[in-house]
């Protein structure tokens, strides 16, 4: 296997009282699309947020892409940031502008191209995202599924070689999820895009994670092949396979 | 007591001012360093500026009124009617003006800017933005900085206009002064010194607006409760503020240059 892109080092990290991380480690391979799952509360979107920096760790190291990101600050981030994109649970979509302006900010930011070049790009990553005839809409036009495919479209704006999903399939029908899975596994196949995805949607782990790193109270109690995950793993992570085959 | 009972809010409070301070810092390192977002600033200029005219005009209208009215009560008893003028200006250009229109702007821009803000950051919009390795405090805060700070002189300066023209409506139809004996009161009245703390106000009170409403958004927490308390907070520091603000800066001016 390919060395790792992405270590997470015993971090920990507290919300006031709350002890959320507890010396958690995992470390990510390139090429990789590795899977965590856990309970609400256990940590899940806070482990994906430390990722690019955008929860610091109390303690704990965090690499990613060679550079000490719980160490950098702010500014010193952007960098990292280009080649790391992020999938909000909500899509995040800025409200105050346009599909097309949505999918076109990290252009703008971070690319010179000229308008021409910008709407052909946008038209591309709204196909790749099975949409089209939407750019000039407001977010607050579009169903849940249609926001998730446009931020994941956003995500893909700038050629990332990271994608974190934090929930990618939740709120959405069987068929757009589906949708969705096939596009997490396209970009991996095609693009070589090393992808960690935090969800509670056991299909989805099913179809497109190799990997499964499971979260219990702050810490990692299960890494390891799905297969194993299903199998040998904790009888907390087998249940989970379960219940979420049963409820799927 | 506050102190005593609830130490931790006390501490909490004093980290809370520190961090509105560091927002306002990089706020105006930003603000003199390009790039500018002038599409995101021409929209918070009209939506400041423009949607605030209505609110801030009708507030000055009648404050004018009442204030002429008043003055004309105040002032028969000594026989001095004839110089209503001088006090309506007076008031308004040095004191109410710029306060009024603050308190109005404060309520309705101030929690604008918190509700907007906040509602970015619960639906994790503004971690969006960072994601991005876009800067919230450049791409968010900048352009309603200089909207405000733009837009709320020009506000005043408007809304004194229109106080000076409710205190003509009573001149001429209560008091039965002509209009040009009104405005050559008027006129008589102003000093430069007078403008220039009716100007310097508003661009006092426009940072403090911004400042608080932006920094009430960008922390708001825990959904549409957390955006609710972000944009009372900001009513409230944000009143208090302009009027301690008001009370220390013509202390301030009034020393130096009587």
């Amino acid at each position: 296997m390919t060395e790792p892109v992405i270590v997470l080092d015993r971090i920990s990290r507290a919300f006031g009282p709350n002890k959320v991380l507890v010396d958690a480690s995992l470390e990510v391979n390139s090429g990789e699309i590795v899977a965590i799952l856990g309970a609400s509360g256990s940590g899940k979107s806070v482990t994906l947020k430390t990722v690019n920096g955008l929860i610091t760790p109390d303690r704990g190291n965090v690499d990613v892409l060679g550079h000490r990101v719980n160490e950098l600050r702010e500014r010193d981030l952007a960098p990292l940031r280009r080649r790391v994109s992020y999938l909000f649970q909500g899509g995040a979509l800025f409200d105050s502008m346009t599909v097309f302006d949505n999918i076109a900010f990290p252009i703008r930011e971070h690319l010179k191209m000229d308008p021409g070049e910008l709407t052909q790009r946008v038209a591309t990553l709204l196909r790749m995202v099975q949409l089209d005839d939407v750019e000039h809409l407001a977010p607050s036009e579009l169903s849940g599924g249609m926001k998730k495919r446009v931020a994941v479209a956003r995500a893909l704006a700038l050629e990332p070689e990271i994608i974190l999903y934090d929930e990618p399939t939740t709120g959405l029908d069987p068929v757009t999820g589906e949708a969705i899975a096939d596009l997490i596994l396209d970009l991996n196949r095609r693009l070589g895009v090393t992808s960690i995805v935090v969800t509670h949607d056991i299909p989805l782990v099913l179809r497109v994670a190799k990997r499964v790193a499971f979260l219990e109270h702050g810490r990692f109690v299960f890494d390891g092949t799905l297969e194993a995950a299903r199998t040998s793993g904790p009888k907390t992570v087998k249940r989970f396979f379960e219940a979420g085959v049963i409820h799927a | 007591m506050t102190m005593q009972s609830n130490p931790s809010g006390f501490i909490q409070t004093i980290a809370s001012i520190g961090a509105a301070f560091r927002l306002a810092g990089q706020a105006v390192i930003r603000m003199v360093t390009p790039p500018l977002d002038l599409g995101e600033t021409l929209r918070q200029l009209d939506r400041i500026g423009v949607g605030s005219l209505n609110l801030t005009n009708i507030t000055a209208l009648f404050t004018g009124m009442v204030l002429a009215v008043q003055s004309a009560y105040t002032l028969s008893k000594f026989g001095a009617r004839l110089y209503i003028g001088e006090i309506v200006t007076l008031s308004l250009v040095r004191e109410l003006g710029p306060v009024l229109t603050a308190l109005m702007v404060g309520g309705r821009v101030g929690s604008g800017i918190a509700a907007e803000l906040g509602s970015m950051n619960v639906t994790e919009q503004v971690d969006a933005l960072r994601s991005m390795a876009a800067d919230p405090v450049r791409k968010l805060v900048v352009p309603r900085l200089w909207a405000t700070l733009l837009m709320l002189p020009a506000l005043t300066v408007l809304a004194d206009a229109m106080g000076i023209i409710g205190g003509l409506f009573i001149a001429i139809f209560q008091e039965g002064l002509t209009a040009n004996f009104y405005f050559a009161r008027v006129f008589r009245a102003l000093a430069f010194n007078d403008l220039l703390l009716g100007l310097t106000k508003p661009a006092i009170f426009a940072f403090i607006i911004a400042i608080i409403g932006c920094y009430n958004g960008l922390n708001a927490r825990g959904g549409a409760d957390g955006v609710g308390r972000a944009t009372t907070n900001t009513v409230y520091a944000a009143s208090i503020c302009i009027l301690i603000a008001d009370f220390f800066f013509t202390k301030l001016i009034i020393g130096l240059a009587p």
